[in-house]
């Protein structure tokens, strides 16, 4: 009945306007997450702690992010002498717009989303491999030899660890035969025990495929215990040194909003989407519960662990971690090919 | 092979034991205090700047200016002078500045002081914009509070917490007992005073609050 | 920004040339080093060379002894290495009282042995937090400051100061203990317990943490014995030094308690030692507690202007990060002739530039942690 009622609301409007008015929805969406995503992690890294986070600006701190947003915009934005302009300045964009885009394919709810594209999941990744350059590009146009540095670990941990993410991936597109981020959720139809992370009589290591993923997830944004590129420093600040104000600001919303599609994704692929284990809430209620639980485990991690060497991060990757990728889709292939002829 | 394995068995697991720890530390309480909407009372022993010490029979100063303390002092912030009044048996102080910022408060003076003239006091509010603040003449504070006992005597005196304003006044002004919180608190919040001590007693002897 | 005629071309072991840059690490750090400076000739990734430049906080605390009169200097012995000041004091008192041939009461002494290893505790924790926050846990440091409030709450109750403490005394105490302190002690030792086991399990089980610590700044026990390391350094490369079992002082020899030593030499081991001597000093703590003796806190007779006897006295005590010793010359007057401070950091301190040699430059800062250097115990 609720699916009724979304149908009736959103299924009649001229397609353009509908297309714009999720595009700013998903936009909005994205601005407030990348705000308050930072009153989580700061509530949260306190609660770990045993302190109380941020109190005072607001009713529980709730204000902080605003606070915060206004000094960073206030700001100078001041571009390094000798630096490439043009560059420097579109690193930070360049870092959004990929998160942004991708985010127009995510079935947030049953008809819920923005494009519903066949080739979902592909845009997604070939979307995110613009993240690397982003980077690659804010380092170089900096002009300052840490941040090139900075930039070039980046640039070998992502890929390092696209591999495995595309490994399992296809995994995925294997186990559900579409690329249709919509198709994927509605297949999940049914109890909990229909969702991916369960379908394990398809692919035997099925929750491992899951944590290759995260982990993944994790390396691909540059999140502890992967952030060897933004804290390495014991000398400097990394890739984002030079920038100041609200081109720092960009990186760091560009940072959650990548988490926020990260776990999204994690969310339609494994996690059932916005199938509900009890049909209570309306679809969309579902999707951002578990997604925002995955957040939180985001944030768990961090505040948990040190971070790892430089090359124990590639180790994991190249020595691990695509080893067990490859072996769960040739597995995953076998039992296909055997069982479900 | 099979040793790698259990190897990364065990690396896996303790990830999950140790984020065990941490969700389970996350449900607890927290374990700061919420200054300045709430104080701690400080122990009896705490050592806040020195003050001198009221004789409860004549109401003036114990200390006689026999400058054992000034002596005693490894950083040169006592000075005291004194002058034997007419009619008078003792010298008696008239003059004891504490130069607080080269103070190391390790209590030199007053363990040298023989009659017990001089205590640590507990304040520790004592955040100032102005250097002027922290040369003390404890004197002139003995005077002060003195005064105001009298003035106040056989009414109850108000609560400390309200004589302190902004930060440019340290809360060491006469009259404030230790013990009782005096925050500088931001403007924005309002301010929830809770006053740990008991109503403040003028100047009496070591408290125990 | 590296300019061009900075990179020199150096020869490597091999004879071939290389390029180096020289950068600076400090002296102000984003982690909780203190105003160290150290002049790093990199090759790429791997130090070639680095330089300690100590000296940017040297407050002539030597030089100060000699014009204060002994009990004048007892405030800047709690100075020197801010973290475990009461065993510092305990150093200078020790060496006065030995010279003038004081004779303390036991209740004094078993009351200096249970402060002393509060001190050491919670120094303790101040380095299990900052180390890991240099590797970038930030979380465990909350924990440690939560246990080490306690620690600092008692002290506070019976010293009013809560991290340079002036409590000790020639000849005895300012003070003595009173009941809440004894009370609150044994609480802390039982709740302290519990507590070590889930920084076990954090952190020192954590496979992350295993991998940036083991193997990484190995030093060997000649390397120690070359530069004068005492402390974790040494006992974590296998030498059983430990001042309170080789020269014991104060009541040292009444507690039942090992001396934890690693045989692995490498960051690991230095950690493991710090971690075990933590629960070592909660036994000795309950130890000393059963065994308090009642009596008075002070000799009965301290001259109010003491003079020692001319001489040359020494008293070495184990402080949290080594051997500290104290010697004072003396020419029988009010004011010492000489105050010598041989403090553990220093010597810490000098094989950080042969031990880090060829490594990469996070493993370095890994190895520096593991040493635990204040560095006002450097430069006095």
């Amino acid at each position: 009945m609720i699916q009724a009622i979304q149908h009736s609301l959103f299924a009649w409007w001229p397609e353009p306007l509908r297309l714009v008015l999720f595009l700013v929805a998903i936009l909005s969406f994205v601005g407030l997450n990348a705000a308050y995503l930072v009153w989580v992690e700061r509530k949260g890294a306190g609660r770990f702690q045993r302190r109380p986070g941020p109190t005072e600006v607001g009713y529980a701190g709730l204000l902080q992010p605003i606070a915060d947003a206004l000094k960073l915009m206030t700001k100078q934005l001041i571009v390094p002498a000798g630096a490439d302009t043009t560059l420097f300045r579109l690193a930070p964009l360049l870092m959004m717009s990929p998160a942004l885009m991708s985010l127009a394919v995510i079935p947030w709810g049953q008809s819920l989303a923005a494009r519903n594209i066949n080739v979902g999941l592909l845009m997604i990744f070939a979307f995110g491999a613009i993240n690397v350059m982003a980077i690659m590009l804010g380092g170089w146009s900096s002009r300052n030899k840490y941040a090139i540095i900075s930039a070039a670990r980046v640039v070998s941990q992502n890929v390092a660890y696209e591999i495995p993410m595309l490994l399992v991936v296809i995994t995925m597109i294997m186990v559900t035969g579409t690329m249709n981020l919509t198709e994927i959720v509605t297949q999940q139809a049914g109890g909990f025990w229909h969702w991916n992370l369960f379908r394990v009589w398809v692919n035997p290591l099925m929750p491992a495929t899951f944590l290759i993923f995260f982990t993944c997830m994790l390396a691909e944004t540059n999140r502890a215990p992967f952030d060897m590129a933004e804290a390495e420093s014991e000398l400097v600040a990394g890739a984002y040194t030079e920038y100041a104000g609200m081109g720092f600001g960009v990186f760091f919303m560009a940072e959650y909003a990548n988490i926020l599609l990260g776990c999204a994704l994690g969310t339609a692929l494994f996690l059932g989407g916005w199938q509900s284990p009890v049909g209570i809430l309306p679809g969309v209620v579902w999707f951002l519960l578990k997604m925002y639980f995955l957040i939180f485990s985001v944030v768990w991690i961090r505040w948990t662990f040190p971070r790892t060497q430089f090359y124990g991060l590639l180790n994991l990757s190249w020595k691990i971690l695509i080893p067990v990728s490859l072996v769960t889709l040739l597995l995953t292939s076998a039992m296909m090919k055997l069982v479900h002829a | 092979m099979k040793n790698s394995l259990k190897e990364f068995a065990t690396g896996f697991n303790s990830l999950l034991v140790g984020m065990r720890v941490t969700i389970r530390q996350f449900f607890r309480p927290t374990v700061t205090v919420h200054y300045p909407h709430e104080t701690l009372k400080m122990p009896p022993r705490f050592r806040g700047h020195i003050e001198l010490v009221r004789d409860p029979q004549t109401g003036k100063a114990l200390c006689f200016a026999c400058k054992l303390c000034e002596r005693a002092c490894p950083s040169d912030c006592i000075s005291v002078e004194g002058a034997k009044l007419e009619g008078a048996k003792k010298r008696s102080v008239t003059n004891y500045i504490l130069d607080f910022t080269k103070c190391s408060l390790c209590g030199s003076c007053v363990e040298a002081c023989r009659d017990g003239a001089i205590r640590f006091s507990r304040e520790y509010n004592l955040a100032s914009t102005d250097k002027a603040d922290y040369i003390m003449d404890l004197f002139k504070r003995l005077e002060n509070e003195s005064l105001e006992a009298e003035g106040n005597a056989g009414q109850p005196s108000p609560p400390a917490g309200a004589v302190v304003g902004q930060a440019s006044s340290p809360a060491g002004s006469p009259g404030v007992p230790p013990g009782v919180p005096a925050p500088t608190a931001p403007p924005a919040p309002p301010q929830a005073e809770v006053p740990k001590a008991g109503q403040p007693k003028p100047a009496s002897p070591p408290q125990t609050t | 920004m590296i300019v061009k005629d900075q990179l020199k071309t150096e020869l490597s072991a091999d004879g071939a040339p290389r390029e180096t840059f020289v950068i600076n690490l400090g002296p102000q750090h984003p982690a909780t080093h203190g105003v160290l400076r150290v002049k790093m000739t990199m090759d790429g990734e791997y130090i070639v060379r680095a330089e300690p430049v100590c000296g940017y906080i040297h407050r002539m605390q030597e030089k100060m002894g000699e014009n204060r009169t002994y009990a004048q200097f007892l405030p800047n012995t709690s100075r020197i290495d801010y973290l475990s000041a009461m065993t510092y004091t305990h150093g200078f008192v020790g060496a006065v009282e030995r010279a003038a041939k004081l004779q303390v009461p036991p209740r004094a002494e078993y009351i200096r042995v249970i402060t002393s290893e509060l001190n050491r505790i919670s120094s303790h924790l101040v380095w299990w937090g900052a180390f890991l926050m240099d590797l970038g846990g930030f979380t465990p440091m909350l924990y440690a400051f939560d246990d080490r409030e306690k620690i600092l709450d008692l002290l506070e109750g019976i010293t009013g100061s809560r991290l340079t403490y002036s409590y000790y005394r020639i000849g005895g105490l300012y003070n003595d203990v009173d009941d809440t302190f004894i009370n609150g002690t044994r609480a802390f030792v039982a709740q302290m317990r519990p507590r070590l086991k889930m920084y076990r399990d954090l952190v020192t089980d954590n496979i992350i943490f295993r991998k940036r610590l083991i193997d990484i700044g190995p030093i060997s026990k000649e390397m120690c014995r070359k530069y004068g390391a005492t402390g974790p350094v040494i006992r974590g490369s296998g030498v059983p030094y430990d001042v309170r079992r080789i020269e014991p002082y104060s009541v040292y020899s009444e507690f039942d308690f090992i001396i934890p030593t690693f045989e692995e030499c490498d960051s690991m081991a230095r950690y493991l030692v710090r971690m075990e001597e933590m629960a070592q000093s909660l036994r000795i703590i309950e130890q000393a507690l059963d065994k308090l003796p009642a009596g008075p806190v002070m000799v009965e007779k301290v001259p109010r202007v003491l003079k020692l006897p001319a001489g040359d006295y020494c008293y070495a005590v184990e402080a949290a990060r080594g051997r500290f010793s104290v010697r004072i010359v003396s020419d029988n007057k009010e004011i010492p002739y000489r105050v010598k401070l041989r403090t553990p950091s220093l010597s810490n301190l000098s094989l950080f530039e042969e031990a880090s040699q060829g490594m990469l430059l996070p493993d370095a800062l890994a190895l520096m942690g593991s040493l635990d250097l204040v560095i006002p115990d450097i430069d006095r």
